[in-house]
């Protein structure tokens, strides 16, 4: 009897560390549940060291993009 | 418009997993799980050894995003692919479907219970407010919108793993494979891999 009474209460033990947190499982499909909107990287504020471009613009960020690209090619970097 | 990719040079790759620890420290990933992980073939075997840097492609056509029961996947107008934590149930179809083994779960609990699904983001972050805390926590750092490339490919010593628009890496990657020139299967080895020194030159 008391053997069963302490397997019974280290089973429901044990089941106490199944429970976490549990947020919400609704689907996104469920109308009004969506991700959220990211917000472009050139909507962001230039940091005040680093590649500098016009907040909003975003050829002026591709641009400071791209030329960050472009140094990962080692032979123009050498070789300019 | 940009389309970001990631593209690694097999013969330079050689495997010092720079990139793993890059990934790890700069969006304090934790343990157990791996955004990006090295790949190696033919271990030990002299001139047939050939390693890859694996992480999320960031797939035009991603299947994770077809198969996911909450729709958590998005696509930015870069074209990296993120999704939203705050919607993944952690049932781990994406993982079935990509053929990368991108996905992550982490253990969020006893007995091997799964959290919700993690996975490289091309250091571009998450829904959440660009280089907030929140997003920090739940997606690693948003380089991207510092105007950076994600750490992996910067950190790359070799630069074996190259990140941006696609366009601009197969340009570097072409370049590259022409300055080696058509060797086939044989080419291997350090005059492969970074070009033959020019004529005159030792």
């Amino acid at each position: 009897m008391m053997r069963g009474l302490m397997l019974l209460g280290a089973a429901l033990f044990a089941a106490g560390c199944m429970e976490v947190e549990q947020t919400s499982g609704a689907s996104a499909k469920t109308p009004g549940l969506s991700v959220k909107r990211d917000t472009p990287a050139w909507n962001n504020e230039p940091l005040a060291h680093g590649p500098k471009w016009i907040k909003g613009d975003r050829a002026s960020w591709e641009g400071e993009i791209k030329n960050r690209q472009l140094t990962q090619n080692e032979d123009h970097r050498i070789n300019p | 418009m940009a389309r970001m990719k990631f593209l690694c040079d097999a013969e330079r790759c050689i495997e010092c997993n720079g990139c793993v620890t890059a990934c790890k420290n700069e969006n304090e990933v934790p343990w157990g799980v791996n955004r990006r992980r090295v790949v190696t073939i033919n271990d030990g075997v002299v001139g047939a050894e050939k390693s890859i840097s694996v992480a999320c492609m960031h797939c035009s056509d991603a299947p994770c995003m077809a198969v996911c029961p909450v729709d958590c996947f998005y696509r930015t107008d870069d074209g990296v692919v993120l999704h939203d934590k705050d919607l993944c149930i952690g049932c781990g179809y994406c993982f079935y479907a990509c053929p990368f083994g991108a996905p992550q779960f982490p253990q969020a609990g006893a007995f091997g219970l799964r959290g919700k699904m993690d996975k490289c983001t091309f250091c571009a972050g998450g829904p959440e407010p660009d280089r907030s805390e929140a997003e920090f926590k739940k997606y690693g750092r948003n380089r991207l919108s510092e105007g950076k490339l994600p750490a992996c490919a910067e950190m790359c010593s070799t630069k074996a793993l190259l990140g941006g628009d696609g366009d601009v890496i197969s340009d570097i990657y072409r370049e590259r494979v022409a300055r080696r020139g058509n060797k086939g299967a044989e080419a291997w080895g350090w005059g492969s891999a970074y070009g033959q020194p020019p004529k005159g030159k030792s």
